[in-house]
């Protein structure tokens, strides 16, 4: 104690373990609170909790399941520690004779039962609400392509929307990267903003308006993809002959970054989604202008990538 | 019939063991013999599988692509799964099986011990030949060992070979399946009632008979990819008017109960090892019995989880939900009863104890990232992700091979007479117990932050966590060389002997025989007096 004493109140050694924890805590909570909900960070420990009602109500069944883990795992593994220091044969522990308990078995079966009804309750109510995909503003079909995404608009407001379609690969920086060495740094590849989007970055993103009820057709033209954006709060895989509907909404503007899910061959790893959210009118002008360009455009090579995808050249 | 005659008789048949390698081995009908040999060749498929996953965290490192071209890079994932499952863990506990069912009902072989001879004569044949399609025009299967159409079928002509190789491990497991079933119904010893087995019988006999249900339904989902592939069928094809997610319905059926062929034997180690080390009987020898027939049970129903992101009607998933969450609750029940068993007991850590012990913490933890993936709103985002990657590498590592390396260490002397060296078990114990933490424990977090599996090159974002996984990948796979050679060690350098009850609180028929015991163990069937077995006493 008098030694202690002696110390200034802010030497190193003398609150290390609470500020040690305290930076701990605090770094953790960080990367949890933090988890950048348009793309992944270095260390990141923690899913994101996406930017829309739907996404954080995922986010926050994760994190009640991820509790209970914990919870069960303090009570199991703290008997077993105990036990184990306990109950050694070195330390004169005998060894006692029983060989069951009715009670406590009955106990032990019963409380996870009700763990569980109050862990299928939440889910139960988020998993009917994820798949009513009734009363969407705007729908978009989603089709995978080894090894790309085409993306056609379908309709917005009610209103159908003409020949908007294009097909979105990866960017041309990440795939010259990628290639075996082709001695360009995966780290020198970022985006405008200076976010590394090493294979995580397209040609040519999908846009979509913020605080709307988007519907995804999903499917695919060859095999099964995944479709995947973190942000969004689900996947869904892209099955050929089978249209998948799903919903999201993305509430920030901002570019929310995904990957294929399902493998789908050789360059699986190189069909990234990315999807640009914009505000509803930047997205309403962004619209009428690719109304007008396919207007304009040689009609030929939209009719290819809407009736046929499959037959689209593969990269 | 006296105890006596008994050990006469055997002795009488000491030292009939065939002479040269063709009659000893290639026409081995004894199932010591061919424990053994399932064993090693686990071992080797271990290795040769355990290779290909240092080449995958190899080029996983660092973000880029280093090593291996995309394409080859699948076919190693596919491949590491394939060997693991059906070359390494599958085999291993038939090996097991093999050693353990007929010392411990007191059986004198296997009841179809010619059968057994071909069930395990296919395996290296088939191992051979998959591997051979590593060098064939094409490459390799490349789409995952669940091989789902239609990526699977655009494969170059090893599909043909890799179908005939599945065919061949099913037919082998089918036929080890029925030999174990008829073994424990039709030979144990007068005395050994059912319910007085040893767990790891009672878990061997429900997963023999969950390997009979699943294997056929493996086959006609192969047998209906090599049609749609060489004869114009089409069951898979959308475009012919078949139906994707067929495929993925049957490969599942047979799937979901798959793990728990991989993980009941392994419960049934647990069960065995800990109340020796504990000293104490088992907790609810019958909760456990009713714990792993249900666990059975509800492996039939609940093959769409591995499902829930294609797109079914709402009802269907929350079936599969609720059935997937009930499977933790007889679950549970195994846990605590393996930690009621350790209560109280009188306990010391020898290696197999060590490994039982890991295994309890370590499958656990799978066992909540798999209660995490029954949540269906959650699964959306775990799915395809390295959480899954995380999820089923901590109960078939740190879960299954774990129970085998317990088994083995526990077995070992018993089959050889000679105890392993206790210094480099707990070396080898506490190397793979550190180390399969720092590989696998980092891919949670790299899934939740939305890394797919089955990618070999990714975004910077993964790198650190990706680092430090394959660091973990590379320690854990040197530690396996100590495993190898303590195995080696014992078998032809150990000098000391070990007694029949190599463990103290051991017990059991196969305890009552000397180490090791000889080559054709009760002849005639052995007398069983109260005390010498773990569960239930014989004078009732």
């Amino acid at each position: 104690m008098t030694k202690c004493a002696t110390r200034p109140a802010t030497a190193p050694g003398a609150h290390w373990l609470p500020r040690t924890l305290l930076a701990l805590t605090g770094m953790l909570l960080s990367t949890v609170a933090l988890a950048n909900p348009e793309h992944p960070t270095q260390w990141q420990l923690n899913l994101t909790r996406g930017v829309s009602p739907l996404s954080h109500d995922v986010w926050d069944l994760h994190m009640a399941v991820f509790y209970v883990c914990i919870g069960i795992g303090v009570v199991v593994y703290g008997a077993m520690i105990y036990a184990m220091l306990k109950f050694r044969k070195s330390k004169g522990a005998e060894a006692a004779k029983f060989t069951h308990n009715t009670k406590i078995e009955v106990i032990w079966t019963i409380i996870p039962v009700l763990i569980l009804i109050g862990l299928a309750w939440p889910a139960t109510r988020i998993l009917v609400y994820e798949n009513n995909t009734s009363n969407s503003v705007l729908t978009v079909k989603v089709t995978g392509v080894q090894w790309k995404w085409a993306y056609d608009y379908i309709d917005y407001e009610g209103q159908p929307i003409n020949n908007v379609s294009f097909i979105s690969m990866l960017a041309t920086d990440s795939n010259d990267a990628r290639q075996m060495d082709s001695g360009i740094s995966p780290w020198s590849i970022k985006s405008r903003h200076g976010v590394d989007d090493y294979l995580l970055n397209v040609n040519k993103p999908l846009v979509v308006p913020t605080h709307t009820k988007i519907q995804f057709l999903i499917t695919a033209a060859d095999v099964i993809h995944g479709f995947w954006v973190p942000a969004l709060g689900w996947q869904a895989d892209a099955i050929p002959g089978q249209i998948h509907d799903a919903w999201g909404e993305l509430d920030k503007p901002g570019t929310y970054r995904g990957q294929c899910a399902q493998l789908c061959g050789q360059d699986h790893a190189y069909m990234p989604i990315v999807i640009r959210a914009l505000p509803r009118a930047e997205f309403r002008q962004w619209l009428a202008a690719q109304e007008n360009k396919s207007r304009m455009q040689d009609v030929s090579r939209t009719a290819q990538i809407v009736a046929a995808p499959g037959d689209a050249p593969q990269g | 019939m006296s105890t006596d005659a008994a050990t006469h008789h055997d002795d009488a048949h000491h030292d009939d063991v065939p002479k040269g390698f063709v009659h000893r081995w290639l026409f081995a009908t004894n199932h010591k013999d061919i424990g053994t040999m399932y064993l090693v060749l686990a071992l080797v498929m271990f290795f040769v599988g355990g290779s290909m996953a240092m080449v995958i965290r190899a080029e996983l490192f660092e973000p880029g692509l280093q090593l291996v071209q995309p394409y080859f890079f699948n076919e190693l994932t596919t491949l590491h799964g394939l060997i693991m499952i059906f070359g390494a863990i599958m085999p291993a506990f038939v090996g097991l099986a093999n050693w353990q069912i007929p010392l411990m009902v007191g059986a004198p072989d296997m009841a179809l011990p010619r059968m057994n001879n071909l069930s395990f004569w296919l395996l290296p044949f088939a191992f051979l030949l998959i591997l051979s399609t590593l060098f064939m025009p094409g490459g390799a299967v490349a789409g995952g060992w669940v091989m789902y159409p239609p990526l699977i079928l655009q494969t170059g002509e090893s599909l043909a070979f890799t179908i005939f190789a599945i065919h061949l491990m099913g037919i082998s497991s089918i036929m080890g399946a029925i030999n174990i079933i008829a073994t424990i119904l039709n030979l144990r010893a007068p005395g050994m009632d059912l319910l007085k087995m040893p767990l790891f019988v009672w878990t061997w006999l429900i997963t023999a008979f969950l390997l009979i249900a699943i294997m056929p339904v493996l086959a006609g989902a192969m047998t209906m990819l090599l049609t749609d592939k060489y004869f114009g069928t089409n069951f898979f094809n959308a475009a012919g008017g078949g139906d994707v997610l067929l495929y993925e319905h049957i490969f599942w059926f047979f799937g979901h109960p798959e793990v728990y062929v991989m993980i009941l034997p392994a419960f049934g180690i647990i069960s065995e090892v800990i109340p020796t080390f504990a000293r104490k009987p088992i907790f609810g020898y019958k909760p456990m019995v009713y714990a792993t027939a249900s666990i059975a049970f509800l492996s039939f129903i609940v093959w769409a989880h591995h499902m829930f992101t294609v797109g079914l009607p709402v009802g269907a998933q929350l079936f599969f939900m609720y059935a997937t969450m009930l499977i933790s609750v007889p679950t549970g029940v195994k846990v605590f009863n393996w930690v009621a068993t350790m209560w109280k007991g009188s306990m010391t850590f020898e290696t197999p104890m060590l490994f039982a012990v890991a295994f309890v913490i370590l499958f656990t933890i799978g066992g909540f990232s798999g209660l995490m993936l029954g949540l269906v709103p959650a699964d959306y985002q775990y799915h395809n992700s390295y959480f899954v990657v995380a999820h089923f590498h901590y109960v078939l590592v740190s879960g299954a091979a774990f129970g085998i390396m317990t088994g083995v260490y526990y077995w070992l002397p018993k089959w050889s007479g000679h105890m392993y060296s206790e210094r480099w078990g707990r070396i080898h114990f506490w190397l793979s117990v550190i180390s399969v933490n720092v590989l696998f424990f980092p891919m949670h977090f790299l899934g939740l932050a939305g890394m797919p599996r089955r990618i070999p090159d990714y975004n910077v974002a993964f790198a650190d966590w990706n680092m430090v996984s394959s660091i973990g990948g590379f320690v854990f796979g040197a530690s396996q060389l100590i495993f190898v050679g303590n195995i080696i060690y014992t078998v032809y350098f150990a000098k000391s002997k070990v007694p029949a009850r190599v463990w103290d609180g051991a017990r059991g028929l196969e305890w009552e025989l000397p180490s090791p015991p000889p080559h054709h163990s009760y002849s005639t069937p052995p007398e069983i007096l109260p005390g010498m077995l773990a569960h239930g006493d014989i004078t009732h």
